[in-house]
């Protein structure tokens, strides 16, 4: 358990360390978002009826753009050698990481999507449903990436091609999440789907550390 | 590889290259004869429907199809598990061997249920359909694992990565249809088509589920076909680096 929480902490020390990029997750994520009233128009009932769909995909993308360094950085320096000799669980390892990924990115994407509901004229008693439903459903955004980050470590074009094994497993995080606003938006009880997406989390909390330590230990042979 | 063959007496590739030679002939004339019974009876001879007209007929080639897609995945899954668990060569290669055949009838299913839709539904791609949506996804998921295969160079190292995903791929495949189903109702258009269920009469299941047998006989033809490809990929590749070091 001490193991665990030094990783956290040493990639948390990371993150701060490296200063403002690690906020630019947070940066994509808002630019997204504001690129779609450009694009169809500043109609605030359009905006309303599109925003959270777009505000979710947003997130997707932008958990998805800083997954590739997940291990990527340990992998080059040779540090994720040094961590899998320690003769800790290879899966705890990855937990730890993806905790730490998840309060660097995802957290602050919790964060601003006030800001962005604001700018997608969602009504204001849907904020709180958007704030729990990104809560509830990041973290199964960073475990299942962590799958794919640890499947193309150490790949030239590894993102790319992560990007195609990941997105397909996101689409039932997407359609709970989405379907949460939907019946917030709608001024019903949102709490089934968002007890499905939590389902959703709390499986791929159990299963995603497996799979991903399976593919580090292939990755580093 | 020797080693592993002698542990593994199914595993032996010379077994399997003679097992499967005299395999094929008799697979390959059941899938004709299987298939020509099923296109004869699903295309000319069972009844037009009362509604749809002829062009219920595409049932016969799509539902087939759309069921393939998830029996194939799960085959491909079986496979991978194999081989991860018992580093089994050639359930690595049964499981390579399976994803293009996968996403094959996997398109086959996107392009007539396109094809069905337009007549239908009036659109060539209906979102209302939860499982047209589910084999889009399903394709996706064959193209990522494709994808995965061509990334690494080593075919052992290949093999594993490709059975994780594979393998993360089959636990996900059931939430994502039923995810899909949920949206698909909270979504519901106006006219979705129900096929399947029991309001299908006699004179068109019987055909249906003649094809889908033949569809399965082809599967395997070629699932046979490709492994011995592959077997003799490799053995080309090993003979041109060892003229090479030589």
């Amino acid at each position: 358990m001490m193991a665990f929480w030094q990783i956290v902490r040493r990639d948390l020390l990371l993150a701060r360390r490296q200063g403002a990029s690690s906020l630019l997750g947070v940066a994509f994520f808002v630019i997204v978002v504001s690129l779609f009233p450009f694009a169809v128009g500043p109609d605030a009932i359009i905006l309303a009826s599109i925003g959270a769909g777009i505000i979710w995909v947003a997130a997707l993308l932008a958990t998805l753009l800083s997954l590739d360094r997940l291990f990527q950085a340990d992998f080059e320096d040779g540090s994720l050698d040094i961590l899998v000799l320690t003769r800790q669980p290879i899966a705890m390892l990855v937990l730890a990481k993806t905790l730490a990924h998840w309060l660097t990115t995802a957290l602050p994407l919790i964060i601003a999507s006030p800001l962005l509901a604001m700018f997608m004229a969602l009504p204001v008693d849907v904020f709180a449903t958007l704030v729990i439903s990104l809560a509830v459903g990041t973290p199964a955004l960073s475990l299942i990436g962590a799958v794919g980050a640890a499947l193309t470590v150490g790949m030239r074009r590894g993102g790319v091609l992560m990007s195609l094994l990941v997105l397909p497993l996101y689409i039932p995080v997407l359609i709970f999440g989405v379907g949460a606003m939907g019946a917030a938006m709608m001024g019903q009880d949102a709490s089934s789907a968002l007890m499905l997406l939590g389902a959703i989390s709390l499986f791929a909390l159990v299963l995603a550390p497996i799979g991903a330590a399976a593919a580090l230990r292939l990755a580093l042979e | 590889m020797m080693a592993m063959s002698r542990l593994h007496q199914y595993a032996n590739p010379m077994r399997f290259a003679r097992l499967s030679k005299s395999l094929l002939p008799w697979v390959g004339a059941l899938t004709i004869l299987l298939l020509g019974i099923g296109l004869y009876w699903g295309l000319v001879a069972s009844p037009a429907d009362y509604q749809q007209k002829d062009s219920v007929r595409i049932m016969y080639i799509h539902v087939p199809a759309a069921w393939m897609t998830l029996f194939v995945y799960v085959n491909m899954a079986i496979a991978s598990a194999v081989g991860l668990i018992w580093r089994h060569p050639l359930a690595d290669i049964a499981a390579k061997s399976c994803a293009p055949i996968g996403a094959g009838f996997t398109l086959i299913a996107l392009v007539t249920g396109a094809l069905w839709g337009q007549p239908m539904w009036g659109t060539w791609w209906e979102w209302g359909d939860a499982r047209l949506v589910s084999v889009l996804v399903m394709f996706f998921l064959y193209l990522g694992y494709m994808a995965l295969w061509q990334a690494y160079d080593e075919p052992t190292k290949a093999s594993r990565a490709a059975a994780i995903l594979a393998l993360v791929g089959v636990v996900n495949v059931p939430i994502i249809h039923f995810s899909v189903e949920w949206w698909n109702t909270l979504h519901q258009t106006a006219s979705v088509l129900k096929i399947g269920g029991p309001s299908i009469d006699a004179s068109m299941l019987w055909p249906l589920l003649i094809m889908a047998l033949g569809f399965t006989a082809y599967f395997v033809v070629l699932l046979l076909w490709r492994m011995r490809a592959e077997i003799l990929a490799r053995r080309i590749h090993v003979l041109m680096m060892q003229k090479a070091s030589a």
